[in-house]
């Protein structure tokens, strides 16, 4: 049965049928980043005030350099799912909340890689 | 879009409803979310300066040890175990559990105590651990 009208559906109002993925995937990176954010604050703490080569080891004990990139990649992922959320909410003129979706994709993409790239470079760098 | 040229009856909106703890802390949720991913830019800068070097390393820590790079780093650390505890919260309303009203505003003061104590001990482990901020 369908209860959505014709010129419902022709205007393409209604479900993608794609959004449980995405909410699934907000949720697992929500349990992932409860240990590691909890671990990172409490390193965090004790790095405080660390010199630059204390950091750098830190960062080069091997489970810390795969914690860290495991925090990073969730933390973007979780902090992606929830500002488009935002933006789908509050956003109302359909051009500027395309190209701020778009852009912020982008952005995330590309920080993403980034800060990967950063932690390998501290862990393997000579 | 062609739609709102219908004058249809609207739902109250928000501001006609008393303000509840419930409505408090759903639009704290979202407003800690948005400054928590401000604030991963810091991360990110942090992070960044460790890479680069020596230098930049000590420039960010010096500009996170000023009185206003402590400031945001408390605003950080309070909104993320709010955050976090709150997103439990959360995640127990996703599994189906406790919805009870009463369960609600039971879980509501859990998450506000809980937020206090962790900000209260990871500054107070700060404190101790580096003598000082």
């Amino acid at each position: 049965m369908q209860l959505r009208s014709p010129l419902a559906r022709v205007r393409r109002l209604g479900s993608a049928r794609a959004g449980t993925e995405e909410f699934i995937a907000q949720r697992l990176t929500a349990m992932a980043l409860i240990p590691l954010l909890l671990w990172f604050v409490y390193s965090i703490i004790y790095l405080a005030r660390a010199d630059h080569p204390t950091v750098i080891l830190w960062i080069r004990i091997p489970w810390h350099t795969v914690g860290l990139i495991l925090l990073f990649l969730m933390l973007f992922h979780h902090a992606h799912s929830g500002l488009r959320e935002v933006l789908q909410d509050y956003v109302h003129h359909e051009i500027v909340k395309t190209i701020s979706m778009v852009a912020m994709k982008f952005a995330v993409i590309t920080i993403s890689i980034s800060c990967v790239l950063a932690i390998l470079r501290i862990s393997l760098g000579g | 879009m062609a739609i709102q040229q219908y004058q249809r009856p609207l739902s109250p909106h928000l501001q006609i409803y008393r303000w509840e703890l419930t409505a408090i802390m759903s639009i704290t949720h979202r407003a800690t979310g948005v400054f928590l991913a401000m604030g991963t830019l810091v991360l990110v800068y942090w992070l960044m300066a460790v890479a680069v070097g020596p230098g930049a390393y000590q420039q960010a820590q010096h500009l996170l040890g000023s009185p206003f790079g402590l400031l945001i780093l408390f605003a950080w650390s309070f909104s993320l175990f709010y955050h976090l505890c709150n997103g439990i919260r959360h995640l127990f309303w996703d599994a189906g559990c406790g919805f009870e009203l009463k369960t609600v505003y039971a879980s509501g003061y859990f998450v506000w105590v809980a937020t206090l104590v962790l900000t209260g001990l990871a500054w107070g482990l700060a404190l101790m651990e580096n003598g000082g901020v």
